[in-house]
């Protein structure tokens, strides 16, 4: 809009909301200027769903533009392009790696309203006060920040966040128990000879060194002292391990996305792999029987939240606010949790939730009717209970959590030869 | 106006274009292989480190022989196939009419992308598919076959599907040029029908051979997409070691493999271009 459209009635009008700003309360002047504001979200594509945006409309008036990207253009992004964004929807081992750069600004913790309700896997990195923190980037490690301007994390709660938690979940190994027919217990299984030729493993550097390490401990091969941040020496006896495993045979094929890890399973090429939540529940979809095992080392685990851009100001800022706190109402949380993920202020989620939902999905309890997506798919039968249980036993035992290490380019490469090999 | 100008605005167009389109990315491309790179940006440096890192890793030699073991042994297969379909065609085929509708029979499978013919082997190759489920009712086999799927098999497979229209065209082409007196001659003469194929038909269809085989060789060496889904990932050709790295936003080390691919072609193609003056005989 060119600045010679500033006609006298525009100027006459906004005098007069600037008039009526000082004589009556903000909400007036809110609800006039909201209808123009447009935040620009982008992340991955979780928790990027364009209900959240109708929802948002509806509820606080301005327009949300959601995009969603790959986790590897959403750090590139983050990292590089400041302005093309006013809210980015991230991991929090994304943050670790993005906020350094100083793209970002942390928010003040006493406009949370609800920030006392948040799970303590997010603030002290303990679900009950006697939890032992996992390894890896653990989101309070990278959740708080000294000040407003400070580029490094502090160790200890502060009134700075960096990310508001949104969306987390724990993730395992999912199996075709039809196809296998003995009870799988651990890690170590994915490398048993005796699924030669019927294993999967995602080719996703960051989450699949993980679950390799998750594999190579539990096997006993290697010892780590933090997983999320391995050595040299690690990376390479990680790497060999499974390079030796893949040269005799022992995957099927890698999956990169979603769709193709529903693929291998539905069709039992594959009957033991790493693989999401959702794409356990497509499976299932199908009438295939597969289980997200809990398994005795624990998950690897993962989480986002939104963070704001450094740019944001004013009344978008404010908007931005109203957003977070909108966010832990509990109308997201319901509709992320009828998914199988857990949302940051569970307590609020429940009221927009029935009660055999909250109790199959965080209860861990018997589906007293048959449970039904936010799409309305069926998910699990009456009778059926949620893989590993209630939200305590689940995260209560998460092992590490996705992380980036410091030799992260180093694990690229040799992941990369991995591949190739 | 002179007429050397007017040469030379006739051929600015098509000059300005390669320059633009072909030229000007290729020497990007190259000066990016000397930069470096973090974990998500690339800064400009002149530094041998991506050059150096791909000589000597012993993988980068692994997968440049599998390239070249993909990209012989699927020109073996689409020259087989191809010239004999482009043969029937050309000389068994007594009509025009019906030679052109054979020929437009052939292109049908190109209607749909690429990638969906390929896929579709996915579920008939499949441990559980079609092909394992029919060999073992006709009781040829009791174990479904692992290697039909997901291995170099699959991959071949694909690649013989997809490219071998490529070596009919160009075989069909000149094929429809050679003059039918020639063939006679050698009839005529005593030579049997192995004698004319061996000592008339192919040395005179060497250029459509020679078109067919530049154009299977370049498109698998560069392919990726194929080895991917075909193999499952579990193999890998150059392509997918350049893929992978602009998945993680190595590009310089991408460009750097690009460059040694590029110069790779290009002596094969050079190679290839000794057997036969395409020029000459178009």
């Amino acid at each position: 809009m060119s600045k010679m459209r500033y006609s006298r009635r525009a100027v006459l009008k906004g005098g007069a909301a600037a008039a009526a700003a000082t004589a009556l309360p903000a909400p007036m002047i809110w609800a006039q200027e909201i209808k123009d504001i447009t935040l620009r979200q982008f992340g991955t594509g979780v928790s990027n769903l364009n209900e959240v945006g109708q929802k948002v409309k509806e509820d606080l008036g301005f327009t949300l533009e959601m995009t969603a990207l790959d986790s590897d253009s959403v750090t590139q992004r983050a990292a590089t392009q400041p302005d093309s964004f006013d809210i980015a929807d991230i991991e929090y081992w994304i943050c670790k790696k993005v906020w350094p750069t100083g793209n970002l600004q942390a928010m003040d913790v006493s406009k949370i309203k609800r920030y006392d309700q948040i799970v303590g896997i997010f603030k002290d990195g303990k679900l009950a006060p006697d939890s032992e923190i996992a390894q890896g980037t653990a989101p309070h490690t990278v959740g708080f920040v000294e000040g407003p301007e400070s580029t490094s994390f502090a160790n200890e709660q502060t009134n700075w966040m960096t990310l508001i938690p949104t969306i987390y979940n724990a993730d395992t190994l999912g199996i075709r128990p039809d196809l296998i027919g003995r009870p799988i217990e651990s890690w170590a299984e994915l490398l048993n000879p005796e699924f030669k030729g019927k294993a999967s493993i995602l080719d996703i550097s960051s989450i699949g060194i993980m679950d390799m390490a998750m594999v190579c401990e539990a096997m006993g091969e290697i010892q780590y002292a933090d997983k999320g941040n391995m050595t040299k020496e690690e990376i390479d006896k990680t790497i060999a391990i499974f390079t030796e495993a893949k040269r005799n045979g022992q995957f099927r094929a890698f999956w990169k996305t979603f769709d193709e890890s529903v693929n291998l399973m539905a069709s039992g090429e594959v009957v033991i792999q790493s693989m999401w939540s959702p794409a356990i529940t497509a499976v299932k979809s199908r009438g295939i029987d597969c289980v997200y095992q809990p398994l005795k080392e624990g998950y690897r685990s993962w989480g986002g939240g939104i963070g704001l851009s450094k740019s944001l100001t004013g009344m978008e800022l404010d908007a931005a606010y109203e957003y977070i706190n909108w966010y832990l109402d509990g109308w997201v949380g319901g509709f992320l949790m009828r998914q199988g993920y857990y949302s940051a202020v569970p307590e609020t989620s429940k009221e927009y939730m029935s009660a055999n939902e909250w109790g199959y999905w965080f209860e861990g309890k018997e589906a007293s009717e048959d449970i039904l997506s936010p799409f309305g798919d069926v998910l699990a039968k009456s009778g059926d209970t949620r893989d590993g249980g209630s939200f305590e036993e689940r995260m209560g035992s998460v092992a590490c959590w996705n992380a980036v290490m410091d030799e992260n380019q180093y694990m690229v490469r040799k992941w990369n030869e991995f591949i190739a090999s | 106006m002179t007429r050397s100008f007017t040469a030379w605005l006739q051929a600015a167009p098509l000059a300005i274009v390669l320059v633009g389109f072909l030229v000007a990315p290729i020497i990007m491309i190259v000066i990016v292989s000397f930069w470096g790179a973090t974990e998500w940006s690339i800064y400009p440096a002149f530094q041998f480190d991506n050059y150096a890192y791909l000589f000597s890793s012993e993988v980068t030699y692994r997968v440049f022989f599998a390239t070249f073991k993909y990209a012989f042994i699927t020109w073996a297969f689409t020259l087989s196939i191809g010239f004999t379909v482009a043969y029937f065609l050309a000389f068994h085929v007594r009509t025009q009419a019906m030679q052109i509708a054979l020929f437009l029979l052939c292109t049908i499978p190109f209607w749909t992308s690429n990638i969906i013919r390929m896929i579709s082997w996915i579920p008939f190759l499949g441990r559980n598919g079609i092909a394992n489920q029919t060999l073992i009712s006709w009781g040829i086999i009791d174990e479904p076959l692992e290697w039909l799927l997901y291995s170099d098999f699959s991959v071949i497979l694909a690649f013989v599907h997809l490219y071998t229209l490529f070596m009919v065209v160009p075989i069909f082409n000149t094929m429809m040029r050679i003059d039918k007196s020639l063939i006679e001659a050698a009839y005529d003469n005593g030579a049997s029908a192995m004698q004319t194929l061996w000592h008339v038909i192919v040395p005179l269809t060497k250029p459509g051979i020679m078109i067919g085989t530049i154009f299977v060789v370049t498109l698998v060496m560069g392919d990726f997409i194929t080895v991917r889904f075909m193999s499952g990932s579990q193999k890998a050709n150059v392509g997918r070691l350049i893929s992978n790295d602009i998945g993680l936003l190595q590009y310089p080390s991408a460009s750097a493999t690009a460059v040694v691919l590029l110069c790779t072609v290009l002596i094969v193609i050079a190679v290839l271009l000794r057997f036969v003056n395409i020029r000459k005989e178009l």
